[in-house]
Order: structure tokens, then sequence, then C-alpha cells
């Protein structure tokens, strides 16, 4: 017998994992950001502390859609605010 | 699984107005700080014209980081903000280090990123009254139409939401990624009878070496690496801020 909390907390389960999901756009944008830094050090390597620097404030910025998701996915985890309406 | 997701513990109470409640990290803080405290002096005792002693050589070293830093990313005017670009690189590195003792990482607490970034934020508002006159300031919300108002505003608090968010995101997100890793592997030891017991001693074999992999890329460089950005972000956000300043002031 499937009763209401089971109910609410199985989905909240999936709610979390799907959120994940947000992960494939930080981790295509960081790659794509990454390789095109090495390429740029590549091809002016006397250039790499700059290149490197920019590279690491930008990768940060594309993170924050995956820390959103993230962040999400642990209130659904651990505070789940929905146990409280039922 | 006890403890993952759980907020910092409360250490103790403070008996007066019905109780203050000091949690793990107010604790933690002022350890760190007190370590910093004496770090300071350690390195600089007897400091010399030409450095001899190793300890010298390696505050000087840092010193001269976070000056290239802030010269390179603010300007050279700038010079005067690397104490507190440093303050917060220190801080905010040994806070996020601390889960190597065994402590809970100060920035696993939304409540300090988000102390910080609000003090980003201020700076931030303080710099754009300052070039630009509260009528300015206010007039840049409204800009360039005045349908663009409820944009501006969000993405004027969208600014320190998001940075505290990314600090404590990747933060807490090493730590409860550690924590889930550490009980899986518990379970898998115990599921290929790798599990030992010792009087009331457990020991699985599995949990050994593979979360301290983990822990040098979610303890060392995450914290270290969020650290930098944060300061960076500072140091991009208060400069930029500060831009639109008439050319005739200086």
């Amino acid at each position: 017998m499937l009763t209401e909390k089971a109910f609410v907390l199985g989905c909240s389960a999936i709610g979390a994992g799907l959120a994940m999901i947000a992960g494939i756009g930080p981790g295509i944008g960081e790659g794509y950001a990454v390789g095109k830094t090495i390429e740029s050090i590549a091809r002016q390597p006397e250039a790499k502390g700059d290149c490197t620097r920019t590279m690491f404030i930008g990768v940060a910025m594309a993170e924050s859609t995956g820390i959103y998701a993230f962040v999400v996915a642990l209130i659904l985890m651990f505070a789940n605010p929905f146990i409280g309406k039922l | 699984m006890d403890g993952i997701g759980q907020g910092p513990r409360v250490a103790f109470t403070i008996p007066i107005f019905g109780g203050i409640e000091i949690t793990e990290t107010i604790v933690i803080g002022w350890l760190i700080i007190v370590a910093v405290f004496l770090l300071c002096r350690f390195l600089t005792r007897n400091l010399e014209k030409v450095p001899t002693k190793k300890r010298q050589i390696i505050a000087e070293m840092f010193v001269g980081f976070v000056n290239n830093t802030v010269i390179t990313t603010m300007g050279k005017k700038w010079k005067h903000y690397a104490p507190y670009i440093a303050t917060l690189l220190v801080y905010a590195v040994l806070g996020a280090l601390v889960s190597l003792l065994g402590l809970r990482s100060m920035t696993a607490d939304f409540n300090v990123p988000l102390t910080w970034a609000l003090m980003t934020f201020v700076l931030i508002t303080y710099y754009k009254i300052k070039s630009g006159g509260v009528l300015g300031y206010l007039k840049g919300y409204a800009s360039p139409v005045f349908v663009m108002l409820p944009l501006n505003i969000l993405s004027e608090i969208a600014t320190p939401l998001s940075m505290a968010f990314r600090m404590f995101g990747n933060i807490s997100g090493g730590a409860v990624i550690t924590a889930l890793i550490y009980g899986a592997l518990g379970a898998l030891s115990r599921l290929c009878h790798l599990a030992f017991e010792f009087g009331g001693l457990g020991l699985n074999i599995m949990q050994l070496f593979i979360p301290a992999v983990l822990s040098i890329y979610f303890d060392l460089f995450s914290g270290c690496i969020q650290a930098y950005i944060f300061a960076t972000l500072t140091m991009v956000y208060v400069s930029s801020a500060a831009e639109e300043e008439p050319e005739t002031s200086n």
C-alpha cells in the first residue's frame, strides 16, 4: 500500500535526479571554454597566465546554472518542502 | 549516511536574550582567525631588508602574489584593495581546507559566503553611487529604457546571490558527494565480504584509499580555486562598478 508520504518522497527523489540533468549544460560549456583556452595557449604560450586566469573566471560563471540545479536537488533531498504540505 | 546534508551543529548557547546559539561555523571561524593571527606573527617576526629566513620569503611571496593579482585585475590605483583581497583569500582557503582536519568546512554553511557576497554588494553599490551620484545610480536601473527596471533590479540582486551560491554549492557539494561515495563504498565492501569487525571498530577495505583521491579534488583543488574565483570576481565587480567614473576626477 503506497502511503502519501512515500509517494511524495519517491517523486522528490526522481525530481532531484532530474534536476541534476542540468549538469549537461555547464559540462559542455566548460569543456568548450577549456578547449579554446588550450588552443590559444598553444598558439601563444607566453600568454598562458592571462588565458588561464580568464578561463577560470569564465568556467566559474558557466558553472552557476549547474550549481543552482545542485542546490535544488539538495533541497529536494535533505530539506524537502513538500512533506510539510501533506 | 548520518550528517549528510545537515546544517552545522550548535556548539553551545550563550544564555542571554533567550539564548543565542553559537554554531560550529562560528567556532571554526574564530579558530581560523586566531591561527592566521599567530601565523602572521610568526611569519613577520624579525623582518630583514635582505631576507635570509625561509618564513620571510614565504610571506613576501604571498604578499607579492596578491599585489600582482590586484594590480593586473583592477589597475594600479586600486592597490589599496590588496589587504582586503588577501584577507578574503586566506579566510576562504583556510575555511575550506579545515575539512582536511576532520572539521566541518566553514564555507559549507551558506551564511558565510552570503556574508562575503553581501560585503561585495555593499562595495559595488558604494562605488556606483560614488561614481555616478545617487540620481545617476537610480537612473542606472531604468536604462536603457524604463521597461528594463524589473530586469535590472533582478540582475543586481542576482550578482551577490550567485557568488554566494557558487561558493556554497562547490564546497558543500564536494562534502555531500564524498559522503555519498563513502557510504556506497561501505555497502559495496560489505557486499563483497571485505568488511571486518574488530570489537566495536568496523573496517571496510574499500573505504580506505578511494575517498582520499576524491578529497584531493573536492577539498584541496575546489577549495583553493573557489576562494581565488571569489576574490577575482569581487575585484572585477568592484572595479567595473567604479569604471563609469568621470575622467576629470583624477
